[in-house]
This record gives structure tokens, sequence and C-alpha cells, in this order.
């Protein structure tokens, strides 16, 4: 499974950053129980996060560790999509990319259960009782803010102007996600969008907002080419690392 | 102490003593997350784990308390091999878990069956651990560890824990 090192890369690196970014909460979040939501659904992406970095340290066997390759690869290593490096914004952005995220997470995992490799299969059927619980949550508040005051409404509105762009790389596939589906490790990713689209229209309906015309999308992110945000979140994620090489708690 | 295949049951007894540090009334046979004990014969002992929740933070400090514990009382090859698949459920949690859980002021986990519902804005009917009441309204499905919600008995007013089905 060597051979796939950077798919499993990729779908470690979507957990860590999004998982990051959430993190970004803690202790600002609007009132104490969502700013413990918010930090838990983190904590439940750094976990699978840790589980894939785990997994792709046990196939390099080169010396490379979790930590590693978290804390000690470079931006353009990076394979997440870009999506995930979007800024916090408002709370009506980061529950809203969560919602673009989680459901694209679980129609994912769910594929990925069935999985020619049996730890990919393990890592996402475990996630996946926990991605539940995501899309429940984001769908919610999306649902809350769209059908909430004028004021919300208009947040939610701007929050789809500024991350729609960033959903359609979701599912285009790289090199390496065609090279999986080549070998039986993850299905074609492109069927997953007519799935994702009737969802987003579920919820958006209920949340009054209007669902937007297929349009430009912005793309590179599973090339290693990000948006300036990369930079940004590494500098502060990899810090401790970078400055004192070989820390630990 | 001289490992024997006879003694798998005495590891049994062994892992009782270890608690789950974030919910210290369980012991790990409690939460269900012990999966096997395998005792190969060369004086070693390895003892299956699997993670309640992927992120966890308890969970390696568990696994070096299997080790410490299974230590002092003379084990000294101990190997905790941690396994994914299958996932791990709140229906492996002992009915004695359960008893214990709500004597400790959490409420246990309803079946599972529960968990893998999308409805929207609906809330989970749970018992008040202190008075029993059903009248009680959740509060955010997210509470202060990665396994528990927050609840409140519209009742006796107190806020509890509700240890999530999973």
């Amino acid at each position: 499974m060597k051979e796939h090192l950077p798919y499993i890369l990729h779908l470690a690196d979507n957990a860590l950053i999004i998982g990051h970014r959430n993190s970004e909460w803690c202790g600002h979040g609007p009132v104490l129980e969502q700013d413990i939501a918010i930090t838990n659904i983190a904590l439940d992406h750094i976990g699978q996060a840790r589980n894939f970095y785990q997994y792709a340290a046990l196939l390099k066997a080169d010396g490379s560790t979790e930590d590693s390759l978290a804390y000690l690869r470079t931006e353009r290593e990076f394979r997440n999509c870009l999506l995930v490096e979007q800024r916090n914004g408002d709370w009506a952005q980061t529950v809203l990319r969560q919602f673009f995220f989680s459901n694209y997470q679980s129609l994912l995992y769910t594929s990925l259960e069935q999985s020619g490799d049996e730890q990919i299969a393990a890592i996402s059927s475990k996630a996946l009782k926990e991605v539940t619980y995501h899309i429940r949550w984001s769908s919610e508040w999306v649902i809350r803010l769209g059908d909430g005051t004028d004021e919300s409404h208009n947040r939610m509105l701007q929050a789809i102007n500024e991350l729609w762009p960033y959903t359609g790389e979701l599912f285009m596939p790289a090199d390496f996600e065609t090279r999986a589906r080549i070998d039986n490790v993850v299905t074609d990713i492109t069927v997953l969008k007519d799935p994702w689209e009737n969802k987003l229209k579920e919820v958006f309906d209920e949340a009054g907002l209007p669902v937007p015309a297929p349009g430009f999308s912005q793309t590179g992110g599973k090339q290693g080419t990000h948006t300036e945000y990369m930079g940004y979140i590494l500098a502060e994620l990899q810090y401790m690392q970078r400055t004192y090489p070989q820390s630990q708690w | 102490m001289v490992i024997s295949q006879h003694d798998i049951a005495t590891i049994w007894s062994i892992l009782e003593n270890v608690n789950d540090p974030e919910v210290p009334v369980l012991s790990v046979i409690d939460l269900g997350i012990i999966r096997k004990v395998i005792i190969p014969g060369d004086g070693s002992v390895e003892v299956i784990i699997t993670p309640t929740y992927t992120g966890c933070p308890a969970m390696d400090m568990i696994s070096a308390n299997i080790r410490m514990e299974l230590m002092e009382k003379g084990i000294e090859k101990v190997k905790v091999t941690t396994v994914l698949s299958p996932a791990w459920t709140t229906d492996w949690m002992s009915e004695a878990g359960k008893n214990k859980l709500k004597e400790y002021g959490i409420a246990p986990p309803l079946p599972k069956q529960q968990v893998c519902r999308t409805t929207l804005f609906s809330d989970e009917v749970i018992s008040c651990p202190k008075c029993n009441s059903y009248h009680t309204r959740k509060i955010s499905e997210f509470g202060s560890t990665a396994c528990k919600a927050l609840y409140q008995c519209l009742d006796c007013l107190e806020p509890f824990d509700y240890f999530k089905c999973h």
C-alpha cells in the first residue's frame, strides 16, 4: 500500500487542517456550549488525522512518525483541499465550512468502509460515527442561521459566496485519487457529487438559502498549491517543533 | 509470576483495577474496550484494546496504565495493541458499568440504534440520573469530553452529563 501514501496523507491533511482551524475557536466561541462543541469537533478531526498519519508513518518505515508528518512537512507537501484551510471568518462561515466538509466526509468515509485497504476501511468506519454528529450539528446551524434573523441570513449568504468556489475541488480527482481508485482503495469520488448536492439542497431549502449555480472552482490544494492562508496556519501549527526540534511534552 | 494459558482469567481480573481516567468509576472492562487477552507462551501478555472515540486523549494514558498495572503484578513483558475494527460501541459497555455511571451522576447511554439517526433538531429522551425524571432537555450534543453530551433536568433543575450513544 506504500504507493498510496500520497492518498493517505491527503486524508490525514484534510482532517488535520480543518481540525486546526476549528481549534482556533477555543475560548472564542459565541457561547460556552458552542465553544465546547466546536473544539470537540476539532478533537475528532485531529484524532482522524492521527490515525491516518500513524498508518502513513508505518508504511513509510523510514523513521517518520505521526508528529514528523504533521509538524515537519512544508506547505507544498500538504495535500489537503483548499476548503479546509479557509479562514474561520464569522460563525456563519465556520459552520458552513463544516457543513460542506462533513457532508463530503460522511459520503467519502461511507464508501471507504468498503476500501480494499483494511486499515483505511477501519479508520473510516470508526470515524464515521463521529462524522454523523458533525453533520447533524452543522446542518442545524446552517438552518438556524439561514432561517433566523435578517442579519444571520445575510451572514450565511456572504459565507456561501466566500466558500462556494472551494467546493468543486472535493470532487475533482487528483492523480493519487485516480491511482487509488484503480487499486480499489477508494471509489470514484466524482459519484459523491450528486448525493452531496442532494443533501445540500435538503438543508438549504429548510434554511431558506439559495443553492448556488455551478461555477468556477478554485483548485490546487491536492497538488500542494495552497491559498495564502496555509502558510499562516503552518506557522502557528508547526512553530514549536520548528523552533525546538524534537521537543516533547 | 509464571504465566500459563490458565491465567487469562487472572489477567482479566487484574484489568478490573484499571480505570478510565476521565470517568474514574468505570474500569476498562466496564467500558468494553478490552477486546482480547493473548498469552503467547513466551512469558509475555498481549492486551488488545479498541478506542472509544477517534480523538479520545485518554487512550494513551489507558494503554500506559494497563502496562503499569500488569507490571506491578509481576508481568514484565506486556504489549498493548490498539485495533480499530470492529469499531467500539456503547453497546459493549457492561450493565454493571451503566449502573456505576448512573450512581456517579452521568446518564448511561441508550441502545445504539439511536446514534445514526440524522433527524435534525430532535432530542433523545434521557432520564435524569439524580431524580429519574424524563422531563429533561438537551443543552448541547457535545460535552466536557468527546463521549458526553450536556443535558438539564427540568424537574430537579440539575444539569447533568449524558454518556452519548456511539
